[in-house]
């Protein structure tokens, strides 16, 4: 948790629903992308909605960087629109009887001169939608729309951002035009922001903390790498089990076209996709793309292969197969290994070995 | 043209009739428009009920209730009394009265239905714009359910304008007061005077095609939200 920005975020919600109970208790940094990750159904999006005010849970705790908005015990809940959050719904939902820019000075021009920290020109020029200004909502692409919405949501200078799966409503290529959007939003915004989603790999490229549910409850919670090294958590992720580490561009081999991204002390080589020397970035490291031997491979054609140390050995969701956590140089990376191989390469907690990346994802 | 100076008169009349109660229903049928179109109350089916009464009972049976509520022994006609104001039977105020329980279902409907369409998305999304719910009813909600207000007002307007039976029992026959075009149509046919009777009763064929024009053009706006 950070300390400098307020205390935080402290979340206790409890509701009874026919057939579902939400029962969370979350503390929450005070900046960064949080992802509230999850399966549809897990309760994520009724967390979104009772921390918005959307839904009001009985029983209910809730306080953001130093303000409460709910506190049951005293009968305190203030209604949303005292609220001062921002919230881009998951399907487009921009006012159709409104322009875009109409839209967009909705809520705008419903909070005091003195509160608006971020300026018209900002927001339509983080989100890239100077030229959709007089449209109709109904002409603009899904994508469009979206960040509009999201425009519209940072207007009113919230000092908290939740967004339900902006991009689940979209096909892959609004995703990709949206991303970089929202990345940007991660980059420059200095106020926590709750992000819904189902997909990992939003959840790779965006997060910083994040909070895993299953059926309304919390079932992990903490800084991303930290949590996706997690070795009772993989299960869930199935094929999307790995980690993310945060590196830097460092070095650019012209004559096979690979960049070297450091992270930490580690240095991985990656397709030259044209990134900037040292443009920061984030790497994924899927658990099916590392494999373990005891001695570093000569006539392999791998080309990431570092020393590392079992640091334990875990299930996975075949009984052919197991999750092995791995330290390179306090960096956690898993593994995924038959059984029988763990068995002959007789992989035990603390035994050095080497492992071989065979793909490395750059986000 | 064929138009004597009372049906004129009678015209007029159904005219200011007809404005009158749309305004007040428009008023009076907002807010229960809303409470039937949001609320989760057991009491919802009953109203809902009650405003649709008027659908399906002869309209000589809404006259005679209110005939009795407003005579000198009904509570209304007593309260009249008791303000100074005499009893409504037999003039204006008491047929716009009349009238506007008679079109009640054709207003509230419409409304409520348009309400319902919104859904209670775009009142989320105003409430996580800072907008109260009473700002959201007018900069959102109306607007949106305009189309709900046009097919409301034309159809109250229409469903006044064609009123017979309520006006025989309520309002008599007194010309300039109460005599409205359908009355006269029937005085006319009385009197055996076909060709008066034509006149006015084109003219209404000619005012509900109209309006039943309007209103189909109108059906076709599509969604209300996006």
């Amino acid at each position: 948790m950070s300390a400098d920005v307020g205390d935080g975020i402290a979340a206790r919600f409890h509701i009874a629903f026919p057939g579902f109970t939400l029962d969370v208790d979350l503390h929450l940094p005070g900046r960064g992308v949080i992802a509230l990750f999850g399966a549809s159904g897990s309760g994520k999006t009724t967390v979104l909605r009772c921390v918005a005010g959307l839904q009001r849970a009985a029983a209910g705790y809730l306080r953001v960087n130093g303000e409460t908005w709910q506190d049951e015990a005293q009968g305190h809940f203030l209604p949303t629109h005292r609220r001062p959050l921002g919230y881009v719904f998951q399907e487009a939902s921009l006012f159709s009887h409104l322009s875009v820019r109409r839209n967009l000075a909705f809520g705008q021009q419903r909070i005091p001169v003195a509160d608006r920290r971020v300026s018209w020109g900002q927001a339509i020029e983080l989100l890239g939608i100077g030229h959709l200004l007089e449209r109709a909502p109904g002409g603009l692409s899904g994508g469009e729309r979206q960040r509009v919405g999201i425009a519209r949501a940072l207007l009113t200078s919230p000092r908290i951002l939740l967004l339900d799966e902006p991009l689940a409503a979209l096909d892959h290529q609004r995703k990709q035009e949206i991303l970089p959007y929202l990345e940007r939003l991660h980059d420059e915004l200095s106020i926590p922001v709750l992000y819904v989603s189902h997909a990992p790999d939003e959840v790779a490229r965006l997060a910083d903390h994040l909070v895993v549910m299953e059926a309304g409850r919390v079932l992990a919670a903490g800084p991303l790498s930290e949590t996706l090294a997690r070795l009772d958590l993989p299960i869930r992720l199935g094929e999307d089990a790995g980690v993310v580490l945060a590196g830097r561009v460092a070095e650019r081999d012209e004559r096979w076209h690979l960049l070297r991204v450091e992270c930490g002390t580690q240095s991985l080589w990656v397709r030259d996709s044209g990134l900037p020397l040292g443009r920061a970035v984030r790497v994924r490291i899927l658990a099916r793309d590392v494999s373990v031997v005891l001695e570093p491979g000569t006539g392999t054609s791998i080309q990431n292969t570092l020393p590392a140390r079992v640091d334990s050995l875990g299930a996975d969701d075949h009984p052919a197969l197991a999750l092995v956590k791995l330290q390179v140089n306090g960096t956690a990376l898993l593994a995924r290994v038959t059984c029988r191989a763990a068995e002959q390469l007789g992989l035990a907690p603390g035994l050095p070995v080497w492992i071989q990346i065979k793909a490395v994802a750059v986000l | 043209m064929g138009l004597t100076a009372e049906d004129w008169g009678a015209i007029r009349l159904t005219l200011e009739l007809a404005s009158l109660s749309t305004i007040l229903l428009l008023l009076i049928g907002t807010p229960i428009a809303w409470w039937l179109a949001r609320s989760r109350s057991w009491w919802r089916r009953p109203v809902a009920a009650v405003v649709a009464l008027p659908l399906v009972l002869p309209p000589t049976v809404i006259g005679f209730y209110l005939l009795v509520t407003m005579g000198p022994n009904g509570p209304l006609g007593q309260l009249t009394q008791a303000l100074g104001l005499g009893l409504l039977p037999f003039t204006f105020p008491g047929l716009v009265i009349g009238s506007v329980i008679y079109s009640m279902p054709f207003v509230i409907q419409p409304v409520q239905n348009a309400f319902q369409a919104i859904g209670d998305r775009p009142l989320e999304v105003a409430a996580t714009l800072r907008a109260s719910p009473l700002d959201t009813f007018f900069t959102v909600v109306l607007p949106l359910a305009r189309p709900g207000y046009l097919t409301a007002a034309v159809l109250g307007f229409a469903h006044t304008v064609g009123e017979f039976g309520v006006v025989l029992m309520l309002g008599g026959n007194i010309a300039n007061r109460t005599r409205v075009v359908s009355i006269q149509i029937y005085n006319h046919v009385e009197a055996l005077e076909y060709t008066q009777a034509h006149w006015l009763a084109g003219i209404l064929v000619v005012f509900a095609f109209l309006v039943l024009l309007t209103l189909y053009s109108l059906g076709n706006r599509g969604q209300v939200w996006r």
